[in-house]
This record gives C-alpha cells, structure tokens and sequence, in this order.
C-alpha cells in the first residue's frame, strides 16, 4: 500500500514535469505572436504554441486525477497552472529561458524538439494505458515540431555568416540546459521502475545522434563546456519564472472567485 | 471590414473596353487574374484587398496583448487559434493580391511607410479580458457584416478568399459573445469590466463601416465594379439592429442614450459615432498607432538577417544541385 501511494505521488510528480515544460514553452513561444521576422512564422508560432497548451492540458489534466485519486476531488488542470507558485513548478530550465532573439528561441524550440520526440516515443510504450494514449497522441504534433525546428537550424546556421554567428551564440548559451533533459533523479528511476515513465538518461542516444546529425548540417560547433545548470524538474528555477507566472496567473489570482 | 475609405482609382481605358468588362460583371461574371481588367479596377483592388491583409496582420496585436493573460488554458487555446486564423487570413489575401501583380513585400513596404493603411479599430487599445470578447462579438460581427456579401465579389481570387475568411469568422464572433456571456454572468467585477469593454468599443466598431453616405466619395465605381456590394450606412444599420438585442440579453447596456427602435423604418436610430475622432485614427492620431506601427517596424527590423539567412541557404542549395548535375 505505502509502495502504490509513493508511485502516484511520483506520477504526479512525472506528469508535472511533462506538463508544465509544455506549457511553459507554449507560454513563451505565444509571447511571439504578431512579431515574428515573416507571415508563415507567426502561423508556424501560434501552432506550436497551440498544441503545446493542448499538451499540458492533458498531461496536467492526468496530473489532477492522479492527485485527486481517492480524495473525492482534487484540482484540475487550471488549477494546477494558475494557482501554484514557481517552486511547485516542475519544467526544464531551458524552457523557461527568455524568448531571446529569434534564433535564440528557434535553438530552444530544437533542443527541446529533439529530445521531447523520443521522450514521447519511448512513453507510448506505458505500461499506465492514459500515458501512453496522450504520449501518442502528442507524439504526432511533436513530429512536425522537430522537423521544422531542425531545418530552420540548418537553413539559418549554414545561411549568412550573421545568421550563423546568431545560431551559435544561440547555441552557446542554451547548452547547458540540456543536461537536465537527459539526467534521472529517484522521481524519475521510481517511474521508470515501474514501467510508467521512460528515464531520462535513456532518451540520451536518441538525442545526441539528432542533434550531432541537425548542428553538424548546420555547421556549428556543440560546445565544449560539461557544466550543465539543473534543479528546474524539483522546482528550483531561475528568476525568469517567477515574471512569466506573474503574467499568466495574473486574473486568476486577483479575481479568484471568478469563472472565466 | 477591414477596409475602409478605399480611394477608386480613376481609368482610361477606351469606352469600349470598358463597357464590356462592366456587361462580364453585370453578368454575374468573375473576373480572374489573367482576364483584362481596367487599371482602375486593378489598382482599387490592390488598395482594398492590401489594407484587408494589413488589418489581419497589425490584428494580432491587441489580441496577442493578451495571449500571456488568458485566465484558462482553454481560453489561451481558443485565442491562439483565432490568431492564428487570422495570420492565415493576411496570407490568402497577400496571395489574392499577388494576382493583380503586386508582391507582399512591396505592401508590407507600403504599410510601414504609411502609404498604405489598415483598420481603425485596431489602433484602439485592448484593457482588461473582456476586451477580447468584445473584440470577438463586435469587432469580428462588424467584420463579418461586410465581408459576406464580398463573398460574392467580381474578381475571383478575393471572393473564393472571403468565402474562407468567413466560415472562421464566424467561429470567431461565437467565441467572443462566449466570453462576453460568461463575463456578463460573472461576478460584479467581471461584469464591470463587460460593460467597460463595450463602452469603449461601441463606437469604434461602428467606424468600421467607414463614413456616412454622404461623405462617402469613393463608393459609385466601386459599387458598380462589384467591389463594395453594400454603402456603408446600410451595413452600419444592419449591424446596429443585429447587435442591439444581443446586447440585452447579455444584460449590457449600449453607450448610446439616443438609441430606440423606429417602427417606421424597421430599424433602430442610433447615434453617428464622433467622426472626427475617426479622422483623427485615420491620420495616425489614435490611441495606439504609433505603437501598432512601431512593432510591425521592429518585427520587420529584426527579421531582416533571419530572412536574408533562408535566402543564402536556398542559393547555396541551388548552387550545390548544379554543380552535382
């Protein structure tokens, strides 16, 4: 009995951590709308800002009813993105990165692309029948994600000498938040344990081989550096979270009464 | 509509030609790219179909003012999808334009330096939630009034264009009064900010119909091109007499004291909005102009090195087939 409770609070756990890198990263990618450099980008924006909110829709909707599971109500999806201060927020840190230019947010897009691809690949395979329906059912939007993610690098890092130095510098700066992607912590071993959740260091291979193939296309050069930033998955975040969650929770919590 | 004043160019071709392009359209004929068509005919469609496009695209902007403040993530979905149709919007009609031989860059050229120009409505400020609703209700109601019977529109590519745009509208409108009900039927403060949001965006959106009829200059040839298919007054009236008993049921209360039912004309009298306050957004003069322009320029700014770099990649691809071949 103590063993079942602690895996639901781990797949609550789990759960948080897929949902709220989504809907972290569809909040940044919807702060472009209207700007982007042409036509076609704004629509690509609002697309994947639009199915990375229905993701989190999803996975946090599961996420309510795992915690709610024999309590008669629990929260729900909403609640749980409105109402939770930064530190019960669980995404990678390098969603949460600031927009950037817009190389800087195409890099983030394809770093993340090209590791949430397998990641939902591998939790098709669930033995938790609603993880696997929703991974399969993201998995196809996410298909187009990193496809267009990964030919925008290489158009634009093999493109003019300054779209290149952009991607770089890009590049540069959000490498080391990607360690954090493939690392497992006890959380992550729990689930993987149990057959629920893929661990994360097993999306490793999958991830270098796609971005060793996409940046090496793309001529740039990975860093050197092995230090990589972490904490975002247990809720030790940098600074900019706390501003985006100001904005986003704003009129849910100065009206808290309110139905919207 | 988003196109309001569009000037009629004047054309002089032979009187022959002329007469017979207009019997194609008294035909019920469409006219596509390829056919012959007068300057004028040309170059007021480029006028008229560049501002629509325009008025989408600058569109986005007091809509995404709020995008990072959905109070739901259903709500933030909803919204994201509707600008989305609207980004989408701006691209059939750029390509509609494209036909009559001008590029999109050439317009976007012509909006950031002023000469072209895009919809008021859009220059008035978007304050609290149910603005977006608003927005919806009135903005995309008002829209939608002018934009079916464009449906049926001479030149081909601009109406198969508007039979699109409107089918999405219309989703558009319902989710705005969506909003508007739940706001109206909130609590005091939501029903506040309702009230606010039509108060403020009463008037403005009945501009978007352009001036009375009477001032109207540009109609006569427009009209007889099939180009513009109703005045401007009537379809202000349509969309008063639609909108005044949605506005009650909401349990709202339109701006307008003079605002009462005539028996006699089957219709409602209304106030005419403050058009020198019009004239005024038109010039450049209204709340957010200077902003709504300011963005477009620094998007385009920034997006410079972003366009050029797809630019040299597709060279170095062409250059890289033809040394394989």
């Amino acid at each position: 009995m103590v063993v079942a409770l602690d895996l639901d609070h781990a797949l609550f756990e789990g759960l948080c951590r897929m949902g709220d890198s989504t809907l972290v990263l569809g909040h940044r990618v919807s702060e472009w709308c209207g700007h982007a450099p042409v036509l076609e980008e704004d629509i690509a924006l609002a697309n994947i800002a639009l199915d990375l909110i229905g993701q989190t829709q999803l996975w946090l909707g599961l996420a309510a009813q795992v915690e709610g599971k024999g309590k008669g109500k629990g929260r729900d999806a909403d609640a749980l993105a409105f109402r939770r201060d930064a530190w019960e927020f669980r995404n990678l840190l390098l969603v949460e990165r600031p927009n950037g230019d817009f190389g800087h947010t195409l890099m983030r897009q394809f770093l993340f692309d090209a590791w949430h691809q397998p990641m939902l690949k591998a939790l098709e395979g669930s033995s938790e029948a609603r993880v696997a329906e929703i991974a399969a059912k993201a998995g196809r939007e996410v298909a187009y994600h990193l496809e267009r993610s990964a030919d925008l690098v290489i158009r634009l890092g093999d493109g003019t000498e300054e779209s290149h130095k952009r991607m770089q510098s890009a590049l540069d700066r959000l490498w080391p938040y990607t360690g954090e992607m493939m690392t497992s912590d006890e959380t992550d071993r729990a689930l993987a344990g149990a057959g629920v959740m893929a661990a994360p260091d097993s999306i490793r291979p999958a991830w270098e081989a796609v971005a060793a193939e996409v940046l090496g296309e793309a001529t740039l050069k990975i860093p050197e550096g092995s230090h990589m930033h972490k904490g975002g998955k247990q809720g030790t975040h940098s600074e900019h979270l706390g501003h985006m969650l100001a904005t986003m929770q704003w009129l849910q919590r100065a009206y808290p009464d309110a139905r919207w | 509509m988003y196109a309001q004043m569009v000037k009629s160019e004047a054309t002089t071709e032979a009187p022959e030609l002329l007469a017979g392009f207009q019997a194609r359209i008294d035909a019920g004929e469409k006219i596509e790219p390829k056919d012959w068509m007068p300057e004028g005919y040309r170059k007021t469609l480029i006028r008229q179909i560049g501002q629509h496009a325009h008025s989408e695209i600058v569109g986005q902007l007091p809509e995404g003012n709020w995008i990072t403040r959905a109070p739901t993530l259903e709500r933030k979905a909803i919204l994201l999808a509707k600008v989305q149709d609207e980004a989408g919007h701006g691209l059939y009609l750029y390509c509609a334009a494209e036909t009559l031989g001008v590029s999109r860059d050439e317009l976007t050229e012509a909006l950031l330096s002023g000469r072209m120009k895009y919809s008021s409505i859009f220059n008035y400020p978007t304050l609290n939630w149910a603005d977006i609703g608003a927005v919806g209700w009135l903005v995309d109601g008002a829209a939608i009034m002018n934009q079916v019977p464009l449906q049926r529109t001479s030149f081909g590519p601009y109406s198969r264009a508007m039979i699109r745009i409107c089918k999405e509208e219309s989703f558009h409108q319902r989710q705005g009064y969506d909003i508007m009900m739940k706001m109206a039927q909130g609590t005091p403060e939501q029903k506040a900010m309702a009230q606010d949001a039509l108060n403020r965006f009463w008037y403005p959106s009945l501009m978007m119909f352009g001036p009375s009829d009477k001032d109207s200059v540009h109609s006569a040839q427009s009209m007889a091109w099939k180009i513009k298919i109703n005045t401007n007054d009537e379809l202000r009236q349509k969309f008063v007499d639609q909108t005044v008993p949605q506005a009650e049921y909401l349990g709202l209360t339109i701006p307008d004291p003079e605002l009462r039912w005539n028996e006699e004309k089957g219709g409602h009298d209304f106030s005419e909005p403050d058009w020198s306050e019009f004239f005024e957004v038109i010039k450049g003069n209204g709340p957010c102009n200077a902003e709504r322009m300011e963005a477009r320029q620094k998007a385009w700014d920034e997006g410079a090195w972003f366009r050029e770099g797809l630019m040299a990649h597709a060279r170095k691809r062409a250059a890289a087939k033809v040394a394989a071949e």
